[in-house]
Parts: structure tokens; C-alpha cells; sequence
């Protein structure tokens, strides 16, 4: 009791944390373990790209705790790299939580060097610490503390373990006056350019909370933010002229350039501070580890394609082969209900609100649940197996030759989930080119909201061959956006490749609890889509379908047929110039799934059940041209303001919305078109 | 036995070396150094095709690299077993 309230006296009420680490070293799990927060967690590089806060509490002690993007250093190529260079660099943080993955510990420990260099504050999380156990990798917590000289705590973050301890080392850090800041010797050839260059920087205010030596450092490595900085400064031209001699000196003596000679250096010091702390067993076996085995068939260069487009099709496979009969328990509930609501309420005008409006429209697309669900399972399955990254590995190939870049790929898959997180998941895109590309074709890549639309036209006309129609469809969106990165790339952003490097994460078993979180996090943001935006905009549905006052419901002459009938006409000859389907095509522009939602309201659910009505309306050449168009006309309209909001310019925004709809018409029109010609009208 | 030079991409599969020199342009250099593609470390092509993007064993990790980025790494056969299982190749 004493102790602790001694350590609060000293320690303050509240204390910033920052988590920074490489990509993947489990920055998010622990931050989730910390604030109870549900941030999404993936088995590959670059799952975070926004800082998030949340917080911990302590005893008396308030910890405001801040999720950052992955980064290897503090050199920052990318925008989510960025995002957490420049947090760590504010002098926000109180402390530093640098999350280490032990099963890789010389690379995760140059950033740690980084941070320590520029005066952080610094706790060491060793995570991953089960896996660094699995290959008998021993680490001497003490000794590495001890050469640190900060504290180390093994953490387990998937199984939150050591949670608690790691907090005691922060809280008890935070008091702490910081010492010297921690230096590496960059060898005789550099230290006394360094020192001269860290004695010219002093005084200088842009720079004031950041250590000489480190500013000296960085200046001879050429990083711009911090060069940046110094160019403020009044003195500016001496110091860079003084900077210039330097390097120009580093690199007479050492035939090496400032940045290439520290990052050796650093990683000489790493290599020794592995030899004293580390001891592992290894033999031949074991370095050819399981995720290598694996890696030999699943990257193979005959095998790599069909495998994931194999994989692909299960994945779709299995959403219909499961889905479908559930889907049919489900709509045959909201049936049920409909009849009963209907029976039940006496006023005319509420039981068509009710049936017609919430249960029709809203129902509509809550029948779509379990497909929905299931399809989440197995991007969750793909995203904590490892096998994303692996994904863009094989595609690169391709790409490279188009001209794309394969990380590219990484946010088209997340793009199945939901097109905002995918078009945000292209800031770890370093090159500005490939990232505006890749925002562009991105909202080509089907999310679930468009799944009802194709399960509902599916499930009626192409029953058979259900599995099959679907991936058509996804694949035709992969396959689009492919073309038109080839064409955005030629005609819009010319330029080099960039070069191709990316981190491969070891293949992990997914585990049934983590998946089903995922599943559940993402299917239950669905669920409450469909009762909030979806809600209303089918209420305002059902509310044009009644006006004018006394027009027939839902019929040509109410407000909705009005509206449906003005722009019908375009859609013409795409085979599906009616009323119904151009209003269900306007109102699916405030996301995708109001498409059905609108498809429930006009045509009813009755007894018969939607798909009646659909069978009667619809051909399956028409709805096929319909599914294509869907699939590719304008995003949500959160996807736009994502888009606005990445790329920063209305002009890309307004550029994605008019190239989507154009090609959205134009291929529905050669689907169907095309499909006369062949007879299947 | 001396070996010697060659540019990361023209080492088989399964082949160990270690880093002689970085070269290539300056953002592609501090990214590899950054990852670990640094003088003297060690490395282990885990797979590599007649084009397109291979995947280094350096250290504890697993790295993709394009083959131009492989190319701007010049590394140092180390002579010695297949450490693949592969059947040995004379
Ligand atoms: N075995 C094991 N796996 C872990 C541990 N911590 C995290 N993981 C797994 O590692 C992967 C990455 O975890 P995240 O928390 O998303 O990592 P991150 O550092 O936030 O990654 P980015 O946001 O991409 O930088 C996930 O598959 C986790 O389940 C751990 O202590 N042990
Ligand atoms: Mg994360």
C-alpha cells in the first residue's frame, strides 16, 4: 500500500503512450488488451493506417494510449508511416510503448535504436514472446534491459499476457526524469562530423525538444522532415553547408554514404546486443521453417494463380452453399412477420409504413445476414492466415508486367470487406502514382453491400449455378480494375514502377475466437447499417411511393415513380429501362444495399416473397446486366468521402464517380447487348 | 574457396549469402537498410522464378522483393549444403 502510493505520488495523473513498432508486431492486440477497444487486428503488414486512441486505467493513473501505424523507422516513405513518425516526433507522447516482435528481433530492434535516439521514453514490449519460445529463441530480459537501459517486459498479446505488468513498467517510466539520451557509436570516420554538426545545431529553435546529436544524424541522412526543420532556422545556410562537408567526408573516407554507414552501424550494434542477450537453438530444420514449406507451393510460379483464385471461388462456394438455406429461414421470417404486422395493425397508412416500408425494405436486406456473415468468415480465415501478403506476392508478377504494383493488391482484398477501409489501406502504397491508382480502381472490387443485390438476382435466375454467377462477378470487378490500372497508369500517372518490397508475415492458425470476432465486428456494423442509413433512406422510400397524397402505392405516379421514370430511359438499353430499377440504382448511391431495401419497398414482400416478383419483371439477361452495374457504378457515398478525403482533391473524386458510372453503362450495355445478339434475350 | 559477386537474383533457391553492397536509388536503399539488407547480414532465397518478385529468409523474417529490387543487392555466395532438403544439386 505504502509503495504504491509512494510510485502515484511521483508518478502523474495522466500520461500519454504511444505504441509504436514494426507492421505486425501485435501493436493493435495490445492495444486492444489495453482499452477493451475492438480495432481490427490482421496477419498482415499495414492493418492499421490511422492513429486511434483509447483509454487505461490504473490505479489513480489515467493512460491515454495511442494505436500507431507500423513503420520499420522513423524514416517514413508512406502516409500511415508518416502518421506515426510524425505522433512520435510531436512530443505528445509522455512514453514510448515500443512493441518488439521477439520472433524477429533483429529488425524489430532498429527501430527501438531510432527511438531510443531521439530521446523517447522508451518501454520494450518483447511480444510474440510464445512464438520467439516456439524457436527456442532464449532472450535474457535483464541483460537486455540492462544494455538499454530501459525496462523489457515479454508480453503475449493475442493471449493478454504480461498486459498488466507492461502497464506497471510504463506508469513507473512516465515519472522518471530521463537520463542521457542513448547513443550508438557510429565509428571514428563519423563521430567527429557528427559532433561538429550536433555543436552547430545548438540554439536552434524548430528543433529544441529533439536531441543535437540525433538532428545532426538525421541531417546526414538526408531526411526531409527534419531537414525541414532546420531550414527555418535563420542559420540554416551554415548548417547544411556544414552538413554537406560532412557527408562528403563520410563518404571520401568510407566509400559509403551517411545513411548506408549508420544503418550498418546501428545494425552492428544489434548484431552484438542479440550475442549478449540472445541464445537459440537452431538446425537446418527448423530454418526451413513450416511457412517456407508452405511459401514453396503457395507462391509457386505455376501453382500461385490458380491457387488463389481457387481459393476464391471456395470462398464464394462456400458463402452460397451455406448461405443460401439460411437466407431462406430468415426471408421466410420476415414474411411471417409482414402478414402478421399487417393483420395486427388496424390503421391502413402504418401497416403499409410497417409492412411495406420497414419490414419490405429493411427486411429485404436483413434477409442477406447470413451470406454476409459468412462471407466476412472467410476474409477474416484469409486476413489472420497470412495469406494477404502472399496474395499480392503471386499477383506482382502480373502486375509488375502491367505496370502495377503488387502491393496494390493488398487493399483491392480488403476492398471484398468494405471499399472504406480498402481505399485507406492505400496509404501504405509508398509511391504517390500507385497510390492514386489504386484508389481509383478500388471501389471495383465488390463489397458485401453488393451481395444481396447478387444473391437476390442469383438465388432466382441462375440457381444452379449460384457459386459460379457470383465469382463471375467478383472476378469481372478484379479483372476491371486491373484494365483500368493499366489505362490510369498510361494515361494518367506515367512513371517508373516503383520498386516491389514487402514484409511476408509467418502463416498463423487462425484462431476460432479471433475470426469470429472479426465476423461478428464486421457483420454486426452491417446490422446496424441496416438499422440506421438504411432504415431511414427506405422510410423515405416508402414515403415518395405514397405521395402525392392518394396515389396508388409505389406506383408510376408517385414521387418514386416519378423520379425512378426520369432517369429510366438511360438505363434502357441495358435491359432494365423501368421505374423500379432506376430509382433502386439512385437510392443505392447512399450504400449499396438500399438496391434491395428498394427492390422490398416497390415490388413488396408479400406472400409470394420478393423473388416472385422479380421472376415476373426480370430476365436473367436483364438481371445479369443489372448485377454488372451494380457492381461498378458509383461507390457509396462513403466510399466517395474517403476517396475525397485520401486523395485530398475533388477533382479525382469527381473523376471516380464519373468513370465508374460511365463504365458501369457501358459494360452493362455489352452484356446485354451482346447477350441479344447471342439470343439469350 | 573464393565465390563470387553476384546480384541477389541470380542466386538459386535455397542458396545462402551474405550482403556485400546496397546499391540503387536512395529511397530503395534506406528501405532495404531499414529491413535488414544491410552489409554482412545473411540471406537465404526461399523462392525464386525465372521472373518476377522473389522471397528472402533475412534473419527471423520472411522478405518479398521485386527483381529489381534483387538486382540492386549484391551479395556473396557462402559455399556449403542446401539448406532446402532439396535434392543436392552438383
Ligand atoms: N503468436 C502471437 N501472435 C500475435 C501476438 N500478438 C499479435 N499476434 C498476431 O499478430 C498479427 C498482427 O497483430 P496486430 O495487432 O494487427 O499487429 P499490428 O502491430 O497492429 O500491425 P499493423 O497495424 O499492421 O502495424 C495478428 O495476426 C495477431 O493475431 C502474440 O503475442 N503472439
Ligand atoms: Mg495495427
Amino acid at each position: 500500500m505504502v509503495a504504491s502510493s509512494q510510485a502515484a505520488a511521483k508518478t502523474p495523473k495522466e500520461i500519454t503512450v504511444g505504441l509504436a513498432g514494426n507492421p505486425n508486431s501485435g501493436k493493435t492486440s495490445m492495444f486492444n488488451n489495453l482499452t477493451g477497444a475492438r480495432q481490427h487486428v490482421g496477419n498482415w503488414p499495414g492493418v492499421t493506417v490511422e492513429k486511434k486512441e483509447g483509454r487505461h486505467i490504473r490505479d489513480d493513473v489515467v493512460v491515454r494510449v495511442v494505436d500507431l501505424p507500423g513503420t520499420y523507422s522513423l524514416g517514413a516513405f508512406s502516409e500511415d508511416e508518416a502518421v506515426a513518425r510524425n505522433y512520435i516526433l510531436s512530443g505528445e507522447p509522455d512514453l514510448v510503448i515500443n512493441i518488439v516482435d521477439a520472433s524477429n528481433l533483429e529488425r524489430n530492434l532498429y527501430l527501438t535504436t531510432q527511438l531510443m535516439e531521439m530521446g523517447a521514453n522508451v518501454v520494450i514490449a518483447l511480444n510474440m514472446f510464445d512464438e520467439a519460445e516456439k524457436k527456442q529463441i532464449r532472450i535474457d530480459l535483464e541483460a537486455m534491459a540492462g544494455i538499454l537501459g530501459v525496462p523489457v517486459v515479454p508480453t503475449v498479446a493475442v493471449r493478454n499476457k504480461g498486459t498488466s505488468e507492461l502497464v506497471a513498467a510504463a506508469v513507473g517510466a512516465a515519472g522518471k526524469e530521463p537520463g542521457r539520451a542513448f547513443t550508438i557509436d557510429y565509428g571514428k570516420e563519423a563521430e567527429p562530423g557528427i559532433a561538429k554538426l550536433e555543436a552547430a545545431l545548438a540554439g536552434v529553435e524548430t528543433i529544441k525538444h529533439l536531441p543535437a546529436r540525433w538532428v545532426a544524424v538525421k541531417l546526414l541522412e538526408g531526411d526531409e522532415s527534419i531537414y525541414g526543420r532546420v531550414m527555418q532556422s535563420p542559420r540554416a545556410g551554415e548548417i547544411i553547408k556544414l552538413r554537406d562537408e560532412v557527408a562528403a567526408h563520410i563518404e571520401r573516407v568510407t566509400g559509403l554514404d551517411p545513411e548506408s554507414l549508420f544503418a550498418d552501424r546501428r545494425y552492428g550494434f544489434i548484431g552484438g546486443l542479440i550475442r549478449e542477450t540472445v541464445t537459440r537453438k537452431s538446425t537446418v530444420e527448423d530454418r526451413l521453417s513450416v511457412s517456407d514449406r508452405i511459401d514453396r507451393v503457395v507462391t509457386n510460379r505455376l501453382l500461385g494463380i490458380p491457387i488463389f483464385f481457387l481459393s476464391m471461388f471456395a470462398v464464394f462456394q462456400f458463402t452460397f452453399v451455406l448461405g443460401g438455406p439460411l437466407s431462406g429461414y430468415v426471408e421466410a421470417f420476415f414474411g411471417w412477420l409482414g402478414a402478421v404486422a399487417g393483420a395486427l395493425i388496424a390503421n391502413e397508412l402504418v401497416a403499409s409504413l410497417v409492412v411495406d416500408g420497414i419490414i419490405g425494405g429493411v427486411g429485404s436486406v436483413l434477409v442477406f445476414i447470413p451470406p454476409i456473415f459468412l462471407i466476412f468468415f472467410a476474409i477474416s480465415l484469409l486476413e489472420d492466415s497470412g495469406y494477404m501478403a502472399r496474395a499480392a506476392y503471386v499477383m506482382d508478377r502480373f502486375m509488375h508486367r502491367l505496370g502495377l504494383h503488387g502491393k496494390s493488391f493488398i487493399p483491392l482484398l480488403v476492398g471484398f470487406g468494405c471499399n472504406v477501409p480498402a481505399i485507406m489501406a492505400c496509404r501504405t502504397l509508398e509511391n504517390r502514382r500507385d497510390r492514386m491508382i489504386t484508389i481509383l480502381i478500388t471501389p471495383l472490387m465488390s463489397c458485401a453491400a453488393r451481395l444481396p443485390v447478387y444473391v437476390l438476382f442469383v438465388g432466382v435466375f441462375f440457381a444452379a449455378y449460384q457459386g459460379l454467377v457470383i465469382f463471375s462477378l467478383y472476378l469481372l470487378g478484379i479483372v476491371l480494375a486491373i484494365v483500368m490500372g493499366v489505362l490510369f497508369k498510361r494515361f494518367l500517372f506515367k512513371g517508373e514502377v516503383s520498386p516491389f518490397v514487402m514484409e511476408l508475415p509467418p502463416y498463423r492458425v487462425p484462431t476460432l475466437k479471433g475470426v469470429l470476432i472479426h465476423m461478428w465486428e464486421r457483420g454486426w456494423a452491417f446490422i446496424k447499417r441496416a438499422g440506421t442509413v438504411i432504415f431511414s433512406v427506405v422510410i423515405i422510400i416508402w414515403v415518395l411511393a405514397n405521395l402525392p397524397a392518394g396515389v396508388e402505392f409505389a406506383g408510376r405516379e408517385s414521387y418514386l415513380g416519378a423520379i425512378g421514370g426520369f432517369v429510366a430511359p438511360v438505363f434502357a438499353p441495358l435491359g432494365f429501362g423501368t421505374w423500379e430499377a432506376a430509382a433502386a440504382l439512385i437510392f443505392g448511391l447512399l450504400a449499396k444495399e438500399v438496391v434491395v431495401g428498394t427492390f422490398g419497398v416497390v415490388y413488396g414482400i408479400g406472400e409470394e416473397g420478393l423473388a416472385a416478383a422479380i421472376q415476373t419483371y426480370w430476365t436473367p439477361l436483364s438481371a445479369y446486366a443489372f448485377m454488372v452495374m451494380s457492381l461498378i457504378y458509383i461507390p457509396c457515398v462513403a466510399a466517395i468521402a474517403t476517396i475525397k478525403r485520401e486523395t485530398n482533391s475533388w477533382r479525382w473524386t469527381g473523376f471516380a464517380v464519373a468513370y465508374s458510372l460511365t463504365l458501369g453503362w457501358v459494360m452493362a450495355f455489352l452484356v446485354y447487348q451482346g447477350g441479344r445478339l447471342f439470343g439469350l434475350g | 574457396m573464393l565465390s563470387s559477386v553476384l546480384p541477389l537474383g541470380f542466386l538459386a533457391p535455397g542458396r545462402e549469402a551474405v550482403v556485400r553492397e546496397v546499391s540503387g536509388g536512395k529511397e530503395l536503399r534506406r528501405r532495404l537498410g531499414e529491413l535488414g539488407f544491410v552489409r554482412g547480414s545473411v540471406v537465404r532465397v526461399v523462392q525464386s522464378q525465372s521472373c518476377g518478385p522473389l522471397i528472402i529468409s533475412l534473419g527471423d523474417g520472411r522478405v518479398a522483393l521485386g527483381r529489381g529490387a534483387a538486382q540492386k543487392i549484391m551479395v556473396e555466395e557462402l559455399d556449403g549444403r542446401e539448406l532446402d532438403g532439396r535434392s543436392p544439386v552438383k
